[in-house]
């Protein structure tokens, strides 16, 4: 386990230094003078080079990307060339709202379905089955802005029950901020949900045919048992693979969401930082997601290997 | 009073009938061998009993177990019944255990269940019970998972949870048809001292009628769904006054004519084995240190002479694939050499071995799964034909395939249909058929008749001994039956831990093992006269 865990270290390591040289070249090609975006178009040549100086803009690529690099390492993403304030406070303020956000969602989504799933996976063929794998096909076709402002109407506005837009901040109360991310995360996690259930229900398909179930059956455990102890963990291997990929998007896909509910999240300031050519930013996000997605995929293969012991000596 | 009565049992599965008006009883302490062929119904019974039928089954009639009617039981009713008083052990150890959950607590699951035990004394009975069936805790602790257990392994902790509770009525289903005969033999042991210590009854269930000749008192024999005939396994089985069962009995034991070889002469030899070792690198289980690789075949020489039948012979895991894929040139030897036709095929190039190729064909052992459904037999039959030098026209390819499909008893009309549409015997006989079309002189066939029924692996084995006969194609069995070795072999070689420890030709090899690998096979098979033998003893 140990040995595996430090290979699997390394591999993502490698791949985010491999990410880093694309984000930094990918960003370098385009068009776009920051020093000029600072300054605006009325800019004297001199107030620019001054600014490119300080900037370090005039410097070669290869210094500037070991410097970029460098201050990656040492939590020093640089500063925004539009709000003039250190990149990493920028960023730690919408994590702030996005990280609890998508993992709200995602314990939705799973507690929502799981049972789901496994519910219609023991009806299989039945009433009750079509009718849910119905839902959830509805779930996943509904356009998640369309059901926000659904639910917007009708538990903020209608009933009065939560805020319906904007983001208080956490210093105004831990419930002041969760009320504020209830309609965003239930409107992210229902087709996260649907999506969710249907891999659940067809991972458990698979496995109820398996022959250990037979054996499981005729050992006298009821139908209950064998579902929730034999056949759920045998299924969650394709389950938790769906996981990790949802909350990748879920931390920073959220841009509709966050619109509609005017949250401060880090999609909206990726979406500002770009249409600003606030180059600065857009690298430091996606470096960070870069290396959320890496850590989130280790911690599936570590989840692989608590639910199925054959991984935990393979490879 | 018997422990299960079947009356009249008939079961249907979404309309198509099953059974038809079974009657069985056991009494108890009894042990009662169901035989049949493949949809003869026999698991459909065993399931019945169980209550596990598929969803869409339909049962009508009575089962009578220990005073309940178990058709007509409810769902909480059987829950306590399985695992308690009926226990049941399937065919496929590999498949059987949960690979998520640890032996022990698979053991202990059931006697929890049922005993309301709390965790450590169900541990401490599956702790005993995995003893009693051959897994001592030193090295077996109930910590280990399924992943880690041979398949002769898993089969006991199967039989550890079906034991588990002393049930009434033990159901084994096949316990041992896909163990390799030693591992059979110890099983079918181990099955019945557990039987005898806890006067349990056994409903053992098989399409090998020297297993239950070995095991059980009275016999049932089944097909198509009904039961033919019943009664003490002895007579049943010598007298053999069904037609079904004689059928049946002359099937199993049956030896395809051939004419003997001109032998004196001896040909030239096909194939030369020399010294070929190969070794498959060990996974680390340390960082930086390499562990010695495992030796899967270890200098094994031998040959092949033109027109000759050789079997080789040995347990699961002896090598004896290994050494097959070798000879066919899919994978290469470690060390050593092999010669096909006086040519070296080890350092070959896949383009310099395709003239060699079309000499050498495969069969394999499962008829079902080595087809491409979505494709007519013709262009399965044809397939390597593009072996040739030439490609055949197409019209050439039809009279190729035609006239290898009648080489094997089937209809060159055959040629338009799919795989499907075929029994599991005429499958068989279509991979016969791809294998000579290219007038090989080398047929390896890896288990080619173990997963056919009795009598269609009789008319199999005929085939192959006829095509010996006409067409002078070389064979190499790769067998754990050693009635395919007696049936139709001239010499027989034993491999034990990747090398041959006996050779020589098949009836003394047989009659007379020298060594102690040989003689445990040949001691374990399954024999029907010598086990007729024994219960008349009895």
């Amino acid at each position: 386990m140990i040995p595996y865990l430090a290979k699997r270290l390394l591999t993502g390591l490698l791949t985010l230094l491999a990410a880093s040289i694309i984000v930094f070249s990918v960003l370098e090609v385009l068009p776009g003078d920051p020093a000029r975006i600072m300054l605006g178009m009325n800019a004297s040549p001199e107030a620019l080079a001054a600014l490119r100086m300080e900037m370090g803009i005039d410097q070669p690529v290869l210094a500037r990307y070991l410097d970029w690099v460098a201050g990656l390492a040492t939590g020093d993403f640089g500063r925004s060339y539009t709000y003039s304030t250190p990149v990493i406070d920028l960023i730690a303020e919408r994590v702030a709202v996005s990280l609890p956000l998508a993992l709200l969602a995602l314990a939705l989504s799973t507690l929502i379905a799981l049972p789901v799933g496994v519910y219609a996976a023991s009806r299989r063929g039945t009433l009750s089955d079509t009718l849910t794998m119905g839902l959830a096909q509805v779930g996943v076709a509904i356009p998640n802005f369309w059901f926000a402002m659904l639910l917007v109407y009708v538990f903020a506005v209608g009933l009065r029950l939560v805020p319906a837009g904007g983001f208080p901040g956490w210093d105004q109360g831990i419930l002041q901020g969760l009320a504020a991310l209830l309609l965003p995360a239930v409107s992210l996690a229902l087709p996260q949900a649907a999506i969710l259930a249907r891999v659940t229900r067809s991972a458990m398909l698979e496995v109820l045919g398996e022959d250990y179930i037979r054996t499981a059956r005729a050992k006298g455990l009821p139908r209950r048992a064998v579902l929730w102890r034999h056949a759920l963990r045998n299924a969650l291997i394709p389950v938790l693979t769906i996981m990790g990929l949802q909350f990748a998007f879920l931390l920073a896909g959220t841009i509709i969401i966050e619109n509609v509910f005017y949250l401060p999240g880090l999609g909206r300031l990726v979406f500002q930082a770009i249409s600003q050519r606030d180059l600065i930013v857009v690298e430091g996000v996606v470096m960070l997601l870069v290396a959320t997605v890496i850590a989130v995929n280790m911690l599936v293969d570590v989840c692989y290997a608590i639910a199925d012991p054959r991984l935990r000596t393979a490879r | 009073m018997s422990l299960l009565e079947i009356e009249n049992l008939s079961l249907d599965i979404g309309g198509t009938p099953i059974l038809k008006d079974i009657s069985l009883s056991i009494g108890r302490g009894e042990v009662m061998g169901l035989v049949g062929e493949s949809g003869s119904g026999k698991s459909m019974t065993a399931l019945a009993v169980m209550g596990l039928l598929p969803h869409a089954a339909r049962a009508r009639g009575s089962i009578m177990f220990d005073g309940i009617d178990l058709v007509a039981a409810p769902e909480a009713a059987m829950c306590r019944l399985r695992g308690d008083d009926l226990g049941m052990v399937f065919q496929e150890p590999m498949t059987a255990l949960n690979p998520v959950k640890t032996i022990g607590e698979q053991v202990a699951e059931g006697i929890r269940w049922h005993t309301g035990a709390n965790r450590a004394d169900a541990e401490t009975r599956a702790r005993a019970m995995l003893h009693r069936v051959g897994l001592p805790e030193a090295q077996f602790p109930l910590t280990r998972y399924p992943h880690e257990l041979s398949g002769g392994q898993r089969q006991r902790v199967v039989i550890a949870i079906a034991c588990a509770l002393k049930p009434k009525l033990l159901i084994a289903d096949e316990p041992t048809t896909a163990l390799d005969v030693v591992l059979q033999a110890q099983i079918l042991k181990l099955l019945k001292s557990l039987v005898a210590e806890d006067g349990m009854s056994l409903l053992l269930i098989s399409h090998d009628l020297a297993v239950v000749a070995d095991m059980a008192e009275r016999i049932t024999i089944m097909r198509h769904g009904e039961v033919m005939e019943a009664g003490n396994t002895k007579q049943t089985l010598s007298q053999r006054a069904h037609p079904y069962t004689r059928q049946l009995a002359e099937a199993s034991t049956h030896v395809p004519h051939r004419p003997q070889s001109p032998g004196q002469s001896k040909p030239a030899p096909l194939l030369q084995v020399k010294e070929v070792v190969r070794d498959y690198p060990v996974r680390a289980r340390r960082l930086f240190t390499r562990p010695a690789p495992f030796r899967a075949v270890d200098h094994v020489s031998f040959e092949l002479p033109a027109g000759r039948s050789m079997a080789l012979v040995g347990r699961s895991g002896c090598g004896k694939s290994t050494l097959a894929r070798m000879i066919l040139a899919l994978d290469r030897p470690t060390a050593g050499s092999i010669r096909f036709q006086g040519e070296a095929l080890e350092d070959k190039s896949e383009d310099a071995l395709r003239p060699h190729r079309r000499n050498m064909q495969v069969v394999f052992q499962d008829p079902y799964g080595s087809f491409n459904p979505r494709h007519k037999v013709e262009r399965l039959v044809a397939e390597p034909l593009h072996l040739l030098d030439r490609r055949p026209s197409p019209a050439e390819r039809r009279e190729s395939v035609a006239e290898a499909l009648s080489q094997v008893g089937l209809s060159p009309a055959d040629m338009e249909k799919y795989p499907h549409e075929f029994s599991g015997g005429q499958r068989q006989r279509i991979s016969i058929a791809r294998a000579i079309i290219t007038r090989p002189k080398l047929i390896v066939a890896d288990e080619p008749v173990s997963a056919l029924d009795v009598s269609i692996r009789a008319q199999v084995l005929d085939l192959f001994a006829d095509l010996n006969a006409r067409l002078g194609v070389a064979y190499l069995f790769i067998t754990h039956d050693l009635t395919v070795a007696r049936a139709i072999t001239d010499e027989v070689m034993v491999m034990h831990d990747g090398r041959i420890v006996e050779r020589g030709p098949t009836a003394r090899v047989l009659h007379h093992p020298e060594t102690v690998p040989a003689r445990a096979l040949i001691d374990a098979a399954p024999d029907l006269e010598r086990a007729l033998q024994r219960q008349g003893a009895a």
